[in-house]
């Protein structure tokens, strides 16, 4: 991969920092007064998600990551690994449970997820923005009671529980938002 | 940089823009009021500045057209040029115009060709012209008060350090406290840079508007050097904050001849070492150090970076019509 001087650096910049690939977050140039300026830079570990600042002096070059954002089409789980496939040229990966983590809630066969591969191997699963599943449990809905006013627990397919309002009955197709986990409506 | 052609639109809103307009108008009344005269500097020099953390924008004339070029600087403060007028015996003097410095971008303090207030106030020395700076900008940024901090008190307040005496491990274990970085130097320099950038200014905004003042005698630039009340020797220098942004840089003003050719000279060795370009140094302002210059006070202040606090927005592109990525 092409080394990058800290005057490329920009958001979205793929970089590896201490072995694991970074997202550049937030580039900021830092000058003193008087003095050598330095790029203080908000990184995201892809690997671990965890998010810091570190600076670099000007001039400073970092190795570029190899790092590929593609959406694909989710197949199965086998009990151990999550399948994909390339729905362009059918080509199939495995994400385990680290690269999967909490995405797997909002996992439906078929549904469209971006996969992040790094020397393509999955290393993060993003589900789409909004999903539609079925509940599978909760208590019987209320009739009439379709205003405001109280919610409940529901499973879905997918084994997430979110809450839902007192009307939702078992076998409704919901429309649920992964970025925040909240029920949007019935689909 | 990518055009854009659907990018045709300014980056300021024109209500920011005539909200800049009155605060430039209002610059000029002040100092109409003082009888400080109002000059206009050249914006290119056959001569470059000599800091080698600065980098100058270079432009290529050619005497007529056809004939070979040679460059010209952008000047990166008008400094020199305002200082063989105070030796001519201009009196007291501001300039409000563009200054340039090269790879300034991408930041939301930054643009290369920015707006630079400059005075200076023979008579006066770095304290009284802190008060005059405080009568500037209160008005205009709606303050009380302006603080005022020596170096060493924000660094004792901050980090209870004292910069001046603090041997240079501590400097580095502290940094390396604060601040992930992977560095190895020996310049003492560095390390408080980056404390005082990445630790101490951010504390600063807690103060408001804050002048520190008395910086180290190595990082004077062209600021006398002046022994404190504890007996260090620290640069007559100073910085003011406003919110925890760098707003403006003054000095008791050098005014020995051989010491400002020394600094020259020690800068262009700086820039040998670092492998950063040679250029023509500017001697004419040591020939007018010579000739005598009033003893006084100056300091350049960041227009933008004053529109900007006093509208309250956080982005120099807010303030500027045509930032550098539409201009």
């Amino acid at each position: 991969m092409a080394n990058y001087s800290t005057n490329q650096f920009k958001n979205g910049l793929k970089v590896m920092i201490d072995g694991d690939p970074c997202n550049m977050v937030d580039v900021e140039m830092v000058k003193p007064g008087k003095g050598q300026a330095f790029t203080r830079v908000k990184l995201k570990n892809l690997m671990t998600g965890r998010t810091w600042e570190r600076t670099f002096k000007s001039g400073d070059s970092v190795e570029g990551a190899d790092v590929m954002d593609t959406d694909m089409e989710y197949l199965y789980n086998d009990g151990e690994m999550w399948h994909f496939m390339d729905p362009a040229t059918y080509e199939q990966v495995a994400a385990d449970a680290n690269a999967v983590g909490d995405s797997h809630k909002w996992l439906k066969e078929q549904d469209s997820c971006m996969i992040t591969l790094f020397n393509d191997n999955p290393i993060s699963v993003t589900p789409p923005n909004f999903v539609e599943l079925e509940v599978t449990e909760t208590d019987p809905g209320l009739k009439g009671d379709t205003a405001q006013g109280g919610s409940k627990p529901a499973t879905l397919q997918t084994g997430a529980v979110v809450r839902v309002p007192l009307f939702i009955n078992q076998g409704d197709v919901l429309k649920i938002d992964t970025r925040t986990g909240e029920y949007v409506s019935r689909a | 940089m990518a055009i854009d052609p659907q990018h045709w639109q300014p980056t300021a809103s024109i209500h920011n823009l005539r909200k800049r307009a009155a605060i430039m108008a209002q610059i000029r009344s002040f100092f109409a009021d003082r009888e400080v005269l109002e000059v206009e500097m050249p914006l290119m020099s056959q001569c470059a500045v000599s800091d080698p953390f600065l980098d100058t924008i270079e432009t290529l004339y050619a005497d007529y057209v056809g004939s070979e070029s040679y460059p010209l600087y952008l000047q990166t403060s008008p400094e020199y040029a305002m200082k063989r007028l105070l030796a001519a015996g201009s009196g007291a003097i501001f300039h409000l115009g563009k200054a340039f410095r090269n790879g300034e971008s991408g930041s939301r303090r930054h643009n290369p060709e920015f707006t630079m207030l400059e005075w200076y106030r023979p008579g006066m020395d770095d304290q009284q012209l802190m008060d005059e700076i405080a009568d500037l900008i209160t008005p205009i940024l709606k303050l009380d008060s302006v603080e005022r901090l020596s170096y060493t008190q924000v660094f004792k307040r901050v980090l209870n350090i004292d910069p001046h005496t603090a041997p240079l491990q501590t400097l580095v274990a502290e940094t390396r406290k604060h601040v992930d970085i992977e560095l190895e130097d020996d310049e003492r320099d560095t390390w408080l840079n980056l404390l005082m950038s990445h630790v101490i200014e951010p504390k600063l905004a807690d103060l408001g508007a804050v002048f520190v003042y008395d910086y180290p005698a190595s990082q004077a630039a062209l600021a006398q050097i002046k022994a404190d009340a504890q007996g260090q020797q620290v640069a007559a220098r100073f910085e003011l904050f406003v919110n925890g942004i760098e707003l403006a840089n003054g000095y008791h003003e050098l005014t020995d001849a051989q010491e400002q050719k020394q600094r020259l000279l020690k800068d262009q060795q700086t820039r040998e070492q670092m492998g950063l370009p040679q250029r023509p140094l500017e001697m004419r302002l040591v020939s007018a150090l010579e000739a005598g210059i009033p003893d006084c006070a100056g300091v350049a202040l960041g227009v933008d970076r004053l529109v900007m606090l006093a509208l309250g927005v956080d982005s120099i592109q807010d303030v500027i019509a045509f930032p550098i990525e539409r201009a």
